[in-house]
């Protein structure tokens, strides 16, 4: 009874701690300086529509591509660690035939919608991360509807590694041809037409190589978390 | 004003799920409840104009998260008895 009461208080007093942000708040009409520069930088500098993309991928290109490399970590751990007990593999439960029928339907979809996230990421909402989840995602349907489907971790890995390594290229080519401080500067490639596909110069590309890299990696993780140590 | 609204709705409901999920007594409850709270923020964040976000915790918080965390379980259960159901 002592712990409810305890949820309680400790609710209400979040409550009271946030409430004068929720109320002040309100949204600018006029951006400040460097909020400015991102988003005409954005249209005018890297042609991109995407102004949320232009910040991540080429302003703040630095922190994604450590971001990228702590979640490789990550992954990495949990395979590390879940790949020592392999003598544990247990029997897995088919999945039932409304799951099975569906995933046939949806899984090629769901993956179809991820690339479509990630290739499309300077032009509409999403980028590499939501798409390569999205893409793993469909690899979780598939697996928990079919007992027998397993990934090749081969490929998995190659995908990973070509991924990686083209993405480190990509912002060394930058450094290459337009000069020392334009690390990850994706404007060696022409900038293109307003609003096409093949525009905003490497940005498509850098937003594939992490698409490809977060749903290989997501995708083992959950193929490591399946096939270790389920012994019902 | 109906935004707003809906917000105070998809809150309340996030709120109760929250507070399930700590004073319930089965852990996949606990579980289900939270992918529920990440469902929740996921549409709030589609209401304020994030999409990206949104999509990003729709897709990880109530998805991939609430299965590693049901994988977990499993592991957990395989090595105790199952005592907590």
């Amino acid at each position: 009874m002592i712990k409810y009461i305890l949820i309680f208080l400790v609710l209400i007093g979040m409550a009271w701690l946030f409430f004068p942000l929720v109320v002040e708040f309100f949204t600018p009409d006029i951006t400040n300086n460097l909020a400015a520069n991102y988003v005409f930088g954005s249209a005018a500098d890297l042609n991109m529509p995407n102004a949320v993309t232009a910040v991540v991928v080429t302003y703040r290109g630095l922190d994604t591509l450590g971001e990228v490399t702590v979640l490789f970590l990550a992954t990495a751990g949990v395979g590390f660690f879940l790949k020592r007990k392999k003598h544990m593999e247990g029997i897995r439960r088919p999945g039932s035939e409304i799951l099975k029928t569906g995933s046939e339907i949806l899984a090629p979809l769901i993956i179809i919608f991820g690339i479509y996230i990630f290739t499309h990421g300077h032009l509409t909402p999403g980028g590499g991360f939501p798409g390569g989840v999205v893409m793993a995602s469909a690899f979780l349907l598939l697996l928990m509807a079919n007992e027998n489907f397993g990934f090749s971790h081969g490929i998995i890995n190659l995908t990973e590694t070509i991924s990686g390594i083209g993405y480190v290229l990509i912002g060394i080519t930058g450094l290459v041809l337009l000069g020392l401080n334009h690390f990850l500067d994706p404007r060696w490639l022409g900038l293109g037409q307003w609003g096409r596909l093949f525009s905003a110069g490497a940005v498509p590309l850098i937003y594939s190589f992490i698409g490809l890299k977060v749903g290989a990696e997501m995708s083992g993780l959950l193929d490591s978390l399946q096939s270790d140590g389920g012994e019902q | 004003m109906a935004e707003n609204i809906l917000i105070i709705v998809l809150s309340t409901i996030s709120l109760i799920a929250a507070v399930f999920a700590v004073v319930t007594k089965k852990t996949i409850n606990a579980i289900i409840s939270s992918g529920v709270v990440s469902l929740m923020a996921s549409i709030t964040f589609l209401l304020v104009a994030a999409p990206d976000v949104a999509m990003t915790e729709a897709a990880i918080g109530s998805g991939l998260t609430t299965v590693v965390f049901l994988y977990a379980l499993k592991h957990v259960r395989g090595q105790r008895s199952s005592r907590d159901d």
